[in-house]
């Protein structure tokens, strides 16, 4: 198998890629880790104009702390996510579910930009971005634009790019230190595509109750789905099983895939929940021994 | 396509040089050639083995910069300018095995051989971290590679017993201050 014929870009600037993506639009697609890209070209699902490969583009691939926020840029590649310090240090979460990503070959080469503007609904860093409140940064002819990670995800493999536009970067703010995370999946057999997946941030108030809850649910619907209903039930109540466990059932209506060749909608729905409160019972775990270890 | 973008990318051609094995190779590639096919194609480096050819089954593993990566879901021409390892490059000589190719024939590691060179190679990759892992750890590590004769106990120990001669070659060498 090899791709259909195209024109091979692989400028050196933003600039240049925006100019790019400006003269071709949907004719063009961005090539980063080609994890995903790399088999659409080569089964003919996709037939770009022009490929505008990113990754000789050394302004995507920093990280970088500004006060309170975590820049990452676009051409980052995931396994770096997992072993960077920096992320580790401040915002936990983030490598816990990048080891979840395909296996390490993908990782190795795949990019956190790639994966977002993919938008896969099963995939863990939209999730991730969706949890953490992140902001999504690109890069048109008339300048950058900022957008919140719950609206950039538009639907099944839908974004807000526009077709001149240029994913860049993507601003996480830093997790208090004294938050809990949880990361939690289910999938056939490790590396595949998770039938459902959560995400969780929580803070808890000196009697133990929570202060915030905040999840983000992968594999249910056509994108990334924020669990509001069970966030808002939890506020002021006391982290028990019983009380996480019947909260993360506000999930189940938020599950709108239908049967498929690897999960029924039922069992989807049973699952939903469940990683929903596994992933919540481990952000409160990690919250505990942070206040403990004051 | 304005003059200038078709004057810089136009064409379904370009030279590339790789560090491939050790040595600069300079080809002429189609832009649409995938890395393993340049790699098969161009360089009868057929150690590197095409099975799904969608980034499935982990059987064109190659060492991409040190790491592994899936070829076929890279082209040939972001190639330019990197280093690419494949299993030619432990051995070219039969009778003087790699200690991780002697230990892959050693413990029936390999049964069709189609997943070795893959599996070889991020042994190689694996080692380098160099501690001693557990099975399950190493089934989590090689789990990218797809064995379709489904042998994984005795890769696991192939795996298992290349670690430990290496870190024996190793902590020999610095017992030794080094080798020259």
């Amino acid at each position: 198998m090899k791709p259909p014929p195209f024109m091979y870009c692989d400028p050196e600037s933003v600039d240049e890629a925006v100019a790019l993506k400006s003269e071709y639009g949907n004719d063009s697609l961005v090539l980063a880790g080609g994890q995903s890209l790399l088999p659409m070209l080569t089964m003919r699902l996709a037939r770009p104009e022009a490929l505008i490969d990113i990754n000789k583009i050394g302004d995507l691939q920093k990280i970088e702390r500004r006060a309170d926020i975590l820049e990452v840029g676009a051409g980052v590649r995931q396994y770096e996510l997992e072993d960077h310090p920096l992320v580790g240090e401040l915002v936990p979460l983030l490598p816990e579910a990048t080891g979840h990503i395909g296996h390490i070959e993908n990782r190795h080469r795949g990019t956190v930009g790639g994966s977002l503007a993919h938008a896969d609904s099963a995939a863990e860093l939209p999730c991730t971005a969706v949890a953490l409140e992140a902001t999504v940064v690109v890069q048109g002819p008339s300048g950058t634009r900022t957008i919140m990670a719950q609206d950039f995800f538009q639907g099944w493999m839908t974004t807000a790019l526009e077709p001149e536009e240029v994913l860049v970067a993507i601003r996480y703010p830093v997790t208090p230190w004294t938050a809990g995370h949880g990361f939690v999946e289910v999938a056939r057999r490790v590396g595949d595509l998770a039938l459902a997946g959560a995400a969780a941030v929580v803070n808890l108030d000196e009697d133990g109750r929570f202060t915030s809850v905040s999840v983000g649910v992968l594999g249910i619907s056509d994108t990334t789905v924020r669990a509001s209903a069970v966030e808002s039930a939890l506020i002021g109540e006391a982290p028990t099983e019983e009380n996480i466990a019947r909260v993360a059932e506000e999930i189940v209506p938020s599950v709108t895939s239908g049967d498929d060749l690897h999960a029924t909608r039922a069992y989807r729905r049973h699952l939903a929940s469940v990683v929903v409160s596994r992933a919540i019972t481990a952000a409160v775990a990690r919250a505990h021994e942070r206040s403990n270890g004051k | 396509m304005t003059t200038s973008t078709a004057a810089k990318y136009g064409t379904a051609r370009r030279t590339v040089t790789m560090h491939v094995n050790g040595r600069d190779v300079t080809r002429e590639v189609s832009t649409r050639t995938t890395l393993a096919d340049f790699l098969r194609d161009e360089l009868d480096l057929v150690s590197v083995h095409l099975g799904c050819e969608h980034g499935e089954c982990g059987c064109c593993n190659v060492l991409f910069d040190g790491h592994s990566v899936r070829s076929c879901l890279m082209l040939a021409v972001q190639g330019d300018g990197h280093a690419v390892e494949t299993v030619e490059s432990l051995s070219v000589d039969p009778t003087e095995l790699h200690p991780i190719q002697e230990s892959f024939a050693e413990e029936q590691g390999l049964q069709c051989g189609f997943c070795t060179p893959a599996m070889v190679l991020r042994t190689k990759e694996i080692i380098e971290t160099g501690h001693e892992m557990t099975d399950a750890e190493v089934r989590h590590e090689i789990s990218g590679i797809l064995c379709r004769c489904t042998g994984y106990q005795n890769i696991v120990n192939a795996v298992q017993s290349a670690g430990a001669k290496l870190r024996g070659e190793a902590a020999a060498d610095g017992a030794a201050g080094g080798r020259s």
